[in-house]
């Protein structure tokens, strides 16, 4: 069997997956590639372009960075951003873009990964800096739209000391320790979650996503896997979906003993995130590519294997991806009950500042909620590797690269 | 080895049918009509196909002529609209799964590992973990993967997945085994390396085999006998029986016997491939 003239042997194993449309060559997974910085490139073949664009100097950045200062200034003086301040903008984005993608060029390849992960975190910074400015000189009203620096001072003061309800954006969890000698570990941590606004939020989410989850798998997979099914449920399906959460959280509060407690806040959001996750399970069992039913049924597999082994693994990338669109609707749906029917949570927080008028901490409340979806976001990715390791080489398909 | 084997097998068209041991699969005018918007496309229309114990018998015909539903019949996972198929069990007493398939698109599982894919069948027949892991590892050794056996699918190139599938198929030590095309997709020098591995597994483990292939090289270098389809509809239109020596090495394919046999079924085949060539046009 182990044919010494085989192409395929496991000696000249093929290349790993091509990662990165630019840089075809490059022969190791990036986070090897990050981890042994300083181990020289081995030759590639079929690198040329590879090597040629490594050699492009960095004098190749003048250019981009001088049409950019330029243009600047020459709009600046000419009163362009009073005249079209839109028109500009898009100038400004699209020669950002020429610099960025220069560099991205110009970069080494072993640092790329870090180069584009800096990119991700400095055009946010960059954004934020563009504000900053504009409130200074007075272009955005300062008290409506206060600059980033007045924000950051009003989350820190929510973050140290607690307001006049007791409550503190993080609860002040350094006060863990202290804490623990009076009350004990669960009292102290019950300390915390009770004064902080974004723990009450996450726990929402986080208890309302995962009850809507468990069903919206079963329903999603049978509506999926079953026509029957699928035709009885799809229009009823359609029609809850469109309802807003907020709009039937009357109606859910009569369901409770205790209707202004947390009972109604997490059975909204888990009703949401059903939904998203059971349409996106139908979607994914159905996309099941045929074979592997085949495969399936010529092997043996009694339903519940079918389901275990071939049908969920193999729709596991679009309930995922529905998993991803429920927590962020779980979000939304907490923040908005917030609003109206909470006196803790981010979005409670958010709205009370208004009606008190001090945008600051307003602002402070919808920045912290952004900052919750991208962690949310960045903890589901995470779960998303370990459950699925097939997919873990996949470099970076998932996010969208030029 | 390869003389008791040479032994063991006979042509099934030379012997007399009164010497000959029960057949392995007996296909009696397999008919398979599709359901469609207008009329109905019939894919396979009174085929019938015998198939001795230990025989490899390759099915070649033009593209559409109902090859893969022929396997598919064979293998149940497509009912005949009439016709009828028996595929006998072996007198040995073991329990084993009547048939297993490979693929030509391989069906391999892209989240299990190649060891837990080649495990799949013996999994899906409550074999206990230990004893079915070790049972894939030895296979995995044998089709040459075992410094891959915890590897993803998408680690592996085309040849070394349908290897997998192969293996697959085989741990699970079916009465038969299907192939539809399983080379069709590798390039040519894999193709020729996979052929003589096939070969290699074949000789060993004497399975029946149904073969199916576009290459009439393919079909004649491996086959003790090849089926020539007619264009769709489905039918038999001959069959060549192939008694070349085993075993057989790539490099007798360049010989004149070997160089006959490829033409007389060309012979055959030619004009249904021209006439499914004319149909589409
Ligand atoms: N599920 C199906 N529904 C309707 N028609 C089908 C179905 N499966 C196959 N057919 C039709 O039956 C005919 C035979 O198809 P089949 O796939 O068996 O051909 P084949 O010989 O394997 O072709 P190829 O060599 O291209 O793989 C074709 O005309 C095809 O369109
Ligand atoms: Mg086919």
């Amino acid at each position: 069997m182990t044919s010494t003239h085989d192409p395929d042997a496991p000696a000249s194993a093929p290349p790993p997956h091509v990662r990165g449309r630019e840089h075809p060559a490059d022969p190791a997974p990036a986070d090897s590639a990050a981890a042994a910085p300083a181990q020289p490139q081995p030759p590639a073949p079929g690198s040329a372009s590879q090597r040629l664009l490594r050699r492009v100097p960095h004098h190749r950045l003048a250019a981009p960075s001088a049409a950019l200062v330029g243009f600047m200034a020459v709009f600046t003086l000419v009163g362009g951003w009073q005249l079209a301040w839109w028109a500009g903008a898009l100038v400004t984005f699209a020669l950002l873009v020429w610099l960025a993608q220069t560099g991205q060029e110009v970069v080494p390849r072993r640092h790329l990964r870090a180069y584009e992960r800096g990119l991700a975190t400095l055009f946010p910074l960059l954004l934020l800096a563009g504000w900053e400015l504009l409130a200074g000189t007075g272009a955005l009203s300062a008290r409506w739209f206060p600059p980033p620096s007045d924000i950051a001072v009003a989350v820190w003061e929510l973050s140290v000391e607690p307001e006049t309800g007791g409550t503190s954006l993080l609860g002040r969890p350094w006060r863990l320790p202290e804490l623990i000698g009076e009350l004990g570990l669960a009292g102290a941590l019950g300390a915390i979650v009770e004064e902080s606004h974004v723990l009450a939020t996450l726990g929402r989410v986080f208890i309302g996503f995962v009850l809507g989850l468990a069903p919206g798998i079963v329903v999603g997979a049978l509506m999926g896997a079953n026509r029957t099914v699928r035709i009885m449920l799809d229009n009823v399906m359609s029609a809850f979906y469109v309802l807003p959460k907020i709009a039937i959280f009357p109606i859910v509060m009569l369901l409770f003993a205790n209707p202004f407690g947390e009972g109604p806040i997490i059975t909204v959001v888990a009703v949401s995130a059903f939904f998203f996750v059971a349409f996106n399970t139908m979607a994914g069992v159905q996309g099941v590519d045929r074979i592997f039913l085949d495969v399936g049924a010529n092997y043996g597999a009694n339903r519940l294997q079918m389901f275990r082994h071939v049908i969920i693994p193999g729709a596991l990338p679009v309930i995922f991806a529905g998993f991803r669109i429920a927590l962020g609707a779980a979000l939304i749906v907490v923040v908005a009950v917030e609003f109206v029917r909470a006196d803790q949570g981010v979005g409670h927080l958010t709205i009370y500042y208004w009606e008190v008028l001090s945008p600051p901490r307003m602002y402070a409340g919808l920045f912290t909620t952004m900052a919750l979806g991208v962690l949310l976001t960045f903890g589901l990715l995470a779960v998303e590797k370990r459950v699925m390791p097939w997919r873990r080489n996949r470099g970076d398909d998932d996010l969208p690269t030029g | 080895m390869s003389e008791a084997h040479g032994a063991r097998r006979h042509d099934p068209h030379q012997g007399s049918p009164a010497a000959e041991p029960a057949p392995k699969i007996v296909a009696d005018r397999l008919h398979k009509r599709f359901p469609a918007a207008g009329e109905p496309v019939v894919a396979l229309e009174e085929l019938s196909l015998t198939v001795a114990e230990g025989e490899l018998v390759s099915v070649v015909g033009p593209s559409g002529c109902g090859k893969t539903t022929f396997l598919r019949l064979l293998a149940g996972l497509e009912e005949p609209t009439s016709g009828s198929l028996a595929i006998r069990a072996s007198d040995d007493g073991a329990q084993r799964p009547q048939n297993a398939v490979v693929f030509q698109e391989y069906g391999i599982f892209p989240w299990k590992t190649v060891l837990q894919n080649v495990a799949f069948g013996l999994q899906m027949r409550g074999v206990a973990r230990r004893e079915r892991e070790e049972q894939a590892q030895a296979w995995v050794e044998r089709v040459g993967l075992a410094r891959f056996a915890g590897a993803y699918p998408h680690e592996l190139s085309g040849g070394m997945k349908q290897r997998v599938s192969i293996a697959r198929a085989l741990a699970n030590d079916p009465e038969v085994l299907l192939m539809d095309e399983p080379l069709g997709a590798l390039d040519a020098q894999t193709r020729t390396v996979m052929q003589e591995e096939i070969l290699d597994l074949w000789e060993r483990d004497q399975k029946t085999v149904v073969y199916i292939t576009h290459s009439i090289d393919e079909a004649v270098f491996l086959s003790d006998r090849v089926v020539v389809m007619t264009a769709h509809p489905g039918r038999k239109k001959a069959e060549h029986a192939i008694d070349l020596p085993r075993p057989r090495r790539w490099e007798q394919t360049g010989g004149a016997d070997f160089a006959a046999l490829r033409l007389q079924i060309w012979s055959d085949l030619e004009d249904e491939v021209k006439r499914t060539m004319a149909g589409q046009a």
